[in-house]
């Protein structure tokens, strides 16, 4: 096996736990592995940020002013902090479409996921946000599915998204002010947990958990794989 | 289509291997260039010999192939994921080749704009480059001492194949290369269309007659060039990456000619000239007629423990207290990075009559601290492998701290060494590799050194080993 993003030949060191059960094979050496950080320490309880605060800012913010209502996002649980290693690994993730890359996310992913949704029942229900079509088609893939593949809970896309300016090339204020891209297909009556790769402001999510919530969701969370 | 409208198209598309996103161009006009059989594609990715080849950059790694459930086809298959950074090459895309009327080239009579006068030894050089042109010899390989002039005796070489009114393109594995090259080739060609490609170059296009590029950029050219001269063939990472010969192999037409140019050409290289395989001139006379500086050993038991401790080793000292030409600039190469950094800073508490900077590759203002070293505005430069090459000093002396690590290997230390002396008017330098212990690559280099120096009938006088 070799690393996914530097391509140096892993060697697996040989231990009791692995002559004794099956571990998966590692997919970053150990130097490119170092050079992820995982979120520590004291966190925002809504958007995982590393913060003293119980609740930051910007979630109060959100609390009370969601377009005259109330925050329609229960909480937000993210894995990552959004380091320049872990730019780069998106960038060719996502915009470059080295699909193999997903595999990297793939067991931290799963397990911040039991550590914190476990408390959900079976019937909750996995949304990856989508893509438009147009970009669908640039990068063949939709990297918020790929991520919502590897958790143990039953996958609905039921979310539509118009074709619209990425969010990543607009300003904070444009993304917060911006108008609602999706459009639910079916409605879910179920608890929700939406999938993404990044929370920035967490503009899409409420977009997205907003029109779940109009269409029969009791409740909805979110899972990023970073929190930028 | 009209007539001057395919012209333009040629012109921008012969000689490319692209994606379909890199071509500039409305469906319908691309439609039709596909009815009309002018651009013809081919699978991105082809089984040879049960492995996976990627057609744009030759990778056949396993690793470096990956598996994608594509929503464009609804089939899951293979994607290349070496030359990813040029755009996503899948099995279900083809790539596009030119396949309509030919371009031609001008022919100019007498390009060469270039005014200065070649030495006997060079331009014994540029008439074998000419030549092995005007007969469209396969391959040559330029042999030449660092500081012999190899881009003049290039330039008065190239003057044969624009009277051909062929297309050539100027390959080197370093963007610093293709950077200080560009301006100094748009003087010695000023009736020529030049452009350079490189990451990161404001034109993307190719269009001209005259192309210096990165090795990288060749990627996206097929059977483009009558004459492609790689610089610094036995750089990093042309010799570490099979992509880079593959995409220059491809590039080039198959009825033209490849030239190397090179002061340290590899074992693989000297092999094939000894069984010759390989046609290669040799030019041993640095452009002033002096000989290189032959590298002096000094040994010193402290120190791996004086660079652990980012201090400069004693004997270096004593060298740099006792030096013949002590108004000379300093060069001083160190295997890392961090040890560049450090030492720096350590170096100019220790010397305190002395200005001390560092330079390495993940410096923004690379050339800027160069160009300031060149003017003189310090004294002592630490420097790690990145300036081995391809830089000129007036006049300094060289100093290789921990020479016997293994980042510098014979041809490392043999370009390293050439640093020193080239000046005409200071054409000696002293050159000194302090180590702990002998290396196989400072013995050959020095023997080498000395070789170079009795092919051209010098003497090594400033032998002192």
């Amino acid at each position: 096996m070799n690393c996914l993003w530097c391509d140096e030949h892993i060697v697996p060191s040989i231990t009791w736990k692995t002559v004794l059960t099956l571990t998966e094979p590692m997919s970053l050496c150990a130097s490119c592995e170092h050079t992820l950080v995982a979120l520590t320490g004291e966190r925002c309880v809504k958007c995982s940020r590393m913060s003293e605060e119980t609740v930051c800012k910007d979630c109060r913010r959100w609390e009370n002013d969601w377009q005259n209502g109330a925050d329609p996002l229960a909480w937000n649980v993210s894995v990552f902090q959004y380091n320049e290693a872990m730019r780069e690994m998106i960038a060719r993730w996502k915009y470059r479409g080295d699909y193999c890359l997903g595999d990297v996310f793939q067991h931290p992913y799963q397990q911040a996921f039991r550590k914190h949704f476990s408390f959900l029942s079976r019937n909750a229900v996995i949304v990856p946000i989508p893509l438009s079509d147009d970009r669908l088609k640039d990068r063949g893939f939709n990297q918020a599915a790929r991520l919502a593949d590897s958790l143990p809970r039953k996958t609905r896309s039921v979310l539509m998204r118009t074709h619209g300016e990425k969010q990543s090339k607009k300003t904070k204020w444009e993304r917060i002010s911006g108008r609602n891209p999706f459009k639910v297909t079916e409605s879910i009556t179920n608890p929700v947990v939406l999938t993404d790769d990044i929370y920035t402001t967490g503009t899409t999510l409420r977009h997205a958990a907003f029109v779940l919530k109009q269409n029969g969701s009791p409740s909805v969370y979110a899972m990023t794989l970073i929190r930028g | 289509m009209k007539q001057n409208e395919s012209q333009e198209w040629s012109r921008h598309y012969q000689g490319k291997l692209l994606l379909r996103h890199e071509i500039h161009l409305d469906d319908s006009i691309f439609q039709q260039l596909l009815d009309a059989s002018y651009v013809t594609p081919m699978p991105a990715i082809q089984r040879k010999y049960f492995q996976h080849e990627c057609q744009r950059c030759g990778n056949r790694k396993r690793s470096l192939f990956g598996r994608i459930p594509c929503q464009i086809c609804h089939k899951t298959h293979m994607y290349c994921r070496k030359c990813i950074d040029m755009g996503r090459v899948m099995a279900c895309t083809p790539l596009y080749q030119w396949t309509g009327p030919d371009v031609t080239w001008p022919c100019h009579l007498d390009a060469c704009t270039w005014t200065g006068t070649l030495t006997m030894a060079q331009k014994q050089g540029a008439d074998r480059i000419g030549r092995a042109i005007q007969h469209h010899d396969k391959e040559l390989l330029v042999w030449a001492v660092c500081g012999a002039g190899k881009t003049e005796m290039m330039i008065s070489g190239l003057t044969e194949a624009f009277r051909q009114g062929q297309r050539v393109c100027l390959a080197t594995p370093r963007t610093d290369v293709v950077q200080e090259l560009l301006p100094r080739l748009q003087q010695a060609f000023s009736g020529i269309d030049i452009q350079a490609l490189y990451g990161g170059s404001s034109n993307k296009e190719g269009t001209a007659q005259f192309i210096i590029a990165t090795t990288h950029q060749l990627m996206r050219f097929r059977h483009a060039f009558d004459t492609v001269v790689i610089d610094e063939v036995d750089a990093f990472p042309y010799t570490n990456d099979p992509s880079l010969p593959f995409a220059v192999r491809r590039a080039v037409k198959p009825s033209g000619t490849t030239i190397y140019l090179t002061a340290t050409p590899r074992q693989k290289h000297q092999m094939l000239i000894a069984a010759k395989k390989l046609p290669h001139v040799f030019v041993p006379v640095r452009f002033h007629g002096h000989p290189l500086p032959v590298p002096m050993l000094r040994k010193s038991r402290s120190l791996k423990k004086d660079l652990d401790r980012f201090r400069p080793p004693d004997r270096f000292l004593e060298w740099y207290n006792r030096r013949k030409h002590p108004e000379r600039q300093i060069l001083v190469f160190v295997p890392s990075i961090h040890l560049a950094e450090t030492l720096a800073d350590h170096m100019a508490s220790v010397l305190d009559d002395c200005s001390v900077r560092a330079v390495h590759a993940s410096h923004n203002d690379r050339e800027h601290i160069i160009q300031q070293f060149r003017n003189r505005s310090f004294h002592m430069l630490i420097t790690t492998t990145i300036l081995e090459r391809g830089v000129t000093f007036p006049a300094v002396d060289v100093a290789v701290l921990a020479a016997d690590h293994h980042v510098f290997d014979e041809a490392a230390l043999i370009q390293i060494a050439g640093r020193a002396g080239r000046s005409p008017h200071d054409p000696t330098g002293d050159v000194v590799f302090f180590h702990s212990g002998k290396t196989e690559a400072m013995v050959t280099a020095i023997r080498s050194i000395k070789q170079m120096n009795q092919r051209g009938g010098l003497s090594n006088e400033l032998s002192m080993v």
